[in-house]
């Protein structure tokens, strides 16, 4: 299974449920293909909601890295929510928490980008 | 726990084309021998995902997708060990040329992240040329060992 990615608004921030695989191939240009159709539809708030990823793959961390960098240069901001402790893990090797602000909790993550 | 027959030392070796499915096909044969072995689920995770990285370093960046160049897999299991090599047969590289993925200039670079995954989940990681030509990666796992 490669991932699914569904996308809703709470307020002016756009949440991005991913459910499945972001590695090399159909996965990761999804991820990619959505987040560049996100930002170059003027959505410059994107939460990241990882709950149900439940895998990525060095290929999957660099398109996170690409959409961040994206988004970033617009003006916007990409954040990180419900990260699975294996992502946790992929993160911290890669030193990314440094980059990425991570939340645990979907409210207070909304509430950050005010 | 591990069953005598599952830790009865072999090797298994597969030649594969340059393709992303071959990508899944080591992964899913390594994983087969490292269930068998007793790996749990995490470590299991952790070997699969280093044989990943090494599949398409082997296939995208060695091979470059070239139908006529294989991978080729081995995978050999001790009691205590599972190991793992796979070579390509493309042009081969210094090691000590590639830009370092934590360094602060790097952190935003789109790639460059499979090698430092596959030396912090797996025990051992050896890298060398390959005669006649290309790039043999050497993994070894530990049977009970926290990485």
């Amino acid at each position: 299974m490669s991932v699914k990615l569904t996308t809703r608004q709470v307020g002016d921030v756009t949440v991005v449920d991913a459910v499945g695989r972001i590695t090399l191939g159909e996965g990761a240009s999804t991820f990619r293909d959505t987040v560049r159709d996100l930002a170059s539809g003027g959505h410059k708030k994107l939460l990241l909601n990882l709950a149900e990823v439940s895998y990525i793959d060095s290929s999957g961390i660099g398109e996170m890295v690409s959409g961040f960098t994206t988004v970033t240069n617009q003006g916007g901001q990409v954040k990180l929510l419900n990260l699975t402790k294996r992502v946790k893990d992929l993160l911290q090797i890669t030193k990314l928490y440094t980059v990425f602000e991570v939340f645990d909790d979907e409210a207070a993550a909304v509430r950050s980008f005010s | 726990m591990p069953n005598d027959e599952a830790t009865e030392a072999r090797t298994l070796e597969q030649v594969l084309d340059s393709t992303l499915d071959s990508v899944d096909v080591a992964e899913e044969a390594v994983l087969r021998e490292a269930q068998e072995l007793g790996f749990d689920e995490d470590e299991q995770h952790r070997i699969g995902m280093s044989v990943r990285e090494c599949m398409v370093n082997a296939v995208v960046h060695g091979n470059r997708y070239n139908a006529r160049k294989k991978v080729h897999l081995t995978v050999s299991r001790a009691a205590d060990r599972l190991t793992v090599v796979i070579g390509d047969e493309g042009e081969g590289f210094d090691l000590n040329n590639l830009p370092d993925p934590l360094a602060n200039e790097n952190l935003l670079r789109h790639s460059g992240r499979g090698l430092l995954l596959i030396q912090a989940f797996m025990d051992e990681f050896q890298i060398r040329a390959r005669e006649p030509k290309g790039t043999e990666v050497k993994m070894v796992k530990y049977v009970g060992k926290a990485s």
